[in-house]
């Protein structure tokens, strides 16, 4: 077949009635605020007369412009490549090479599901350089699944193990539990405090909904009321975060498939269909929050080449091939996606750090508290103010013990090891991290010694990988135990340049 | 001390690599830092004559600054002069950079992706170069600062040419 003969296809028709609605919903969230203010302003009948049209022009255009656009591009696949032109003004002609394509990702937002539509992502995994991906948005669900299958299509590799494809993972509906006990319930407990004063000035009641609160809280102790405000802040944090785990990872499924790809099927509202070629993999990260780690549960993240470049929102839910679950299945999980019969991030005997680290970490814990104590207590001093003075003993008297346990705690996950063809480090006390590298994905050493680590015969070693993050590092380790480990981990990188005595 | 090897019996260290950078170095660095630091001190001390009244608060600083970065200007790049050495053999480039914290990092030749030399106003000036060799590691690019410029010329042409007859796909 001659390229010639390859039929141009389009997106999807719909996309019109799709970017219409969308646009119609913007002028509504946007409007109704916008024509309160006006007509409270004003008068309610100039308001309406002012905004109506406004969006309906604003809808108008969008519909005419995405008319345009669904025209103008057209797509097709060629045997050798996939070629994409489009543009309204500024024509653009992409074609990605079918060999160097690396993942194909399908997502639909509410509204799409709806039509039966997805928005295809079609990537190559390079690290740098833009044109690196293709979106078609959007086409048919079926085109997109026909895509997909079509482009990951790849001949079998001689490693294909039938027994261990099919579903290696889904959706407990009680991992619902680990979701709260992270960093997002405080977070979204303070984001919802702030988005109510938001929506409260937008109408011009901010004032109105500080004294209202005020009077709430009149007859309150000030303790007691700053704990009322702290347990809403959390329930609906705890709520927040919920929802959000049930939004992202309701469906949740993780397939092996015929020809060495890995597929996570998931999302409530927005489904996404993410797929990770096996060869990009080299190596999982079991990650274990502080709150996760408490309760014994884990979430496993992949170590691939070609995730680095995703937008700093995506990064974390690409990656995650198992939420926080039980540590059980977390390890099950991981040895499965290694295709091992353990999961190296717990074959491995850890090998634990000097001393020495331990004296460090307890010094950084301190040396934050007083980065906290101090300025209260020079400003209590300089300005005289005795709340300060007290503020200032209480922190010490609190933080001290937090930041020595957390301290001793980093120390004792330090730890380093190398077990078949994996180097497994771990480090973290917050976030504690245990990653196992494949050591054929190591592509460079690097030794760092600080003075400080110097006089303790301390180095930190860090073992460069095209995936993931690019880099991953056993901190503390001790000089000549780290160096020879690095060398057995990958020989002949930093061997040449060793000597002894 | 508690790091005493096990197993292996003698305690393993990096040994330097063999070649320092060239000997103007030591000027270029220098030369960067009083041109970094001249800016505030000569903004503070145009304003500092020109606004009488504020003038001890504005030449001050100038001051103080002079007397902090003086002292770092010579300082400093002698013991990066001492620290900075790097070492290109048929299977790796290997260098060793930093002072506070001194870092040893080694590419595989099979593992470089692209080799290039860069030249800032300094640099030209003293006649030096910065060969960059990068791999497929989004940070596991070794930096090798204040080289001759013809021997950085050198250095890229051998490198570009022994990655290309070293077999790997780079990743």
């Amino acid at each position: 077949m001659t390229t010639s003969e390859v039929a141009w296809q389009r997106l999807d028709r719909r996309t019109v009635i799709v970017n219409t609605l969308n646009a119609a919903g913007v002028c509504v969230v946007a409007g109704v605020p916008t024509g309160i203010g006006v007509g409270g302003a004003t008068s309610p009948r100039l308001a309406l007369a002012i905004i109506v049209p406004a969006a309906l022009l604003i809808v108008g255009v969008v519909a005419l412009a995405d008319h345009l656009r669904w025209h103008k591009t057209r797509y097709r696949v060629l045997t050798d490549r996939v070629e994409l032109h489009k543009g309204i003004l500024v024509r653009s002609r992409r074609s990605l090479s079918r060999e160097r394509i690396r993942s194909v990702d399908l997502t639909a937002n509410l509204l799409l599901r709806f039509f039966g539509l997805v928005t295809v992502k079609i990537g190559t995994g390079e690290q740098t350089g833009t044109g690196t991906s293709l979106a078609l948005y959007p086409v048919s669900k079926a085109e997109g699944e026909r895509l997909r299958t079509e482009l990951l299509d790849r001949t079998p590799s001689g490693t294909g193990d039938g027994r261990r494809n099919g579903v290696l993972a889904a959706i407990d509906l009680g991992w619902v539990r680990f979701a709260p006990m992270s960093f997002v319930t405080p977070t979204l407990g303070v984001a919802a405090f702030g988005a109510v004063l938001q929506v409260a000035e937008w109408f011009g009641l901010q004032e109105g909904v500080i004294t209202w609160t005020i009077d709430r809280m009149r007859d309150l102790p000030l303790v007691a009321a700053i704990l009322v405000l702290v347990v809403i802040g959390m329930v609906v944090g705890v709520i927040g975060a919920t929802g959000l785990f049930v939004e992202m990872w309701w469906q949740y499924r993780l397939e092996r498939e015929p020809g060495g790809t890995l597929r996570v099927r998931r999302g409530l509202l927005t489904s996404r269909s993410i797929s990770l070629e096996e060869r990009r993999l080299r190596g999982v990260e079991l990650v274990e929050p502080l709150g996760n780690r408490l309760v014994g549960a884990a979430r496993v993240d992949a170590v691939a080449t070609g995730l680095a470049k995703q937008k700093e929102s995506e990064k974390t839910d690409h990656k995650t091939l198992l939420p926080s679950a039980p540590r059980h299945v977390a390890d099950r999980v991981a040895a499965e996606v290694l295709r091992e019969d353990v999961s190296p991030t717990s074959a491995v005997r850890l090998r634990p750090h000097p001393v020495a680290a331990r004296g460090r970490r307890i010094r950084w814990g301190l040396a934050c508290v007083a980065a906290v104590v101090a300025p209260l207590l020079v400003l209590g001093w300089l300005l005289s103010v005795e709340v300060l003075l007290h503020l200032a003993w209480i922190c010490a008297v609190v933080l001290v013990p937090v930041a020595v346990v957390l301290a001793i705690d980093a120390y004792r996950n330090l730890g380093h090891g190398l077990t078949g063809d994996y180097l497994v480090a771990r480090s973290g006390t917050v976030r504690r991290g245990t990653v196992a590298l494949q050591r054929r994905g190591v592509i460079g050493w690097t030794a760092r010694q600080s003075i400080f680590q110097r006089r303790k015969g301390l180095l930190t070693l860090t073992a460069t990988t095209a995936a993931g993050t690019g880099a991953y590092s056993v901190h503390d380790v001790g000089e000549s135990d780290g160096l020879a480990f690095a060398e057995s981990a990958v020989p002949d990188l930093f061997g040449p340049f060793l000597e002894r005595g | 001390m508690s790091g005493t090897s096990q197993g292996e019996g003698a305690r393993l260290r990096l040994r330097p690599p063999r070649n320092q950078v060239d000997r103007r170095a030591v000027a270029w660095w220098r030369a960067g830092i009083l041109v970094f630091w001249a800016v505030p001190v000569l903004v503070l001390v145009v304003l500092g004559i020109l606004l009488p009244g504020a003038r001890f608060w504005l030449l001050a600083p100038a001051v103080a600054i002079m007397v902090v970065i003086v002292p770092l200007a010579i300082g400093m790049p002698l013991w990066w002069y001492r620290v900075h050495r790097w070492e290109v053999t048929d299977e790796a480039v290997y260098t060793r950079t930093g002072a506070v914290w001194q870092e040893w990092r080694v590419a595989p030749m099979s593992r470089i992706q692209t080799v290039d030399t860069q030249r800032g106003p300094l640099e030209q000036y003293f006649g030096l170069a910065t060969v960059t060799v990068t791999t497929a590691s989004a940070k596991g690019a070794v930096k090798i600062p204040g080289l001759d410029h013809e021997l950085a010329s050198d250095l890229v042409r051998q490198l570009t040419e022994t990655t290309h007859a070293t077999p790997g796909d780079a990743t």
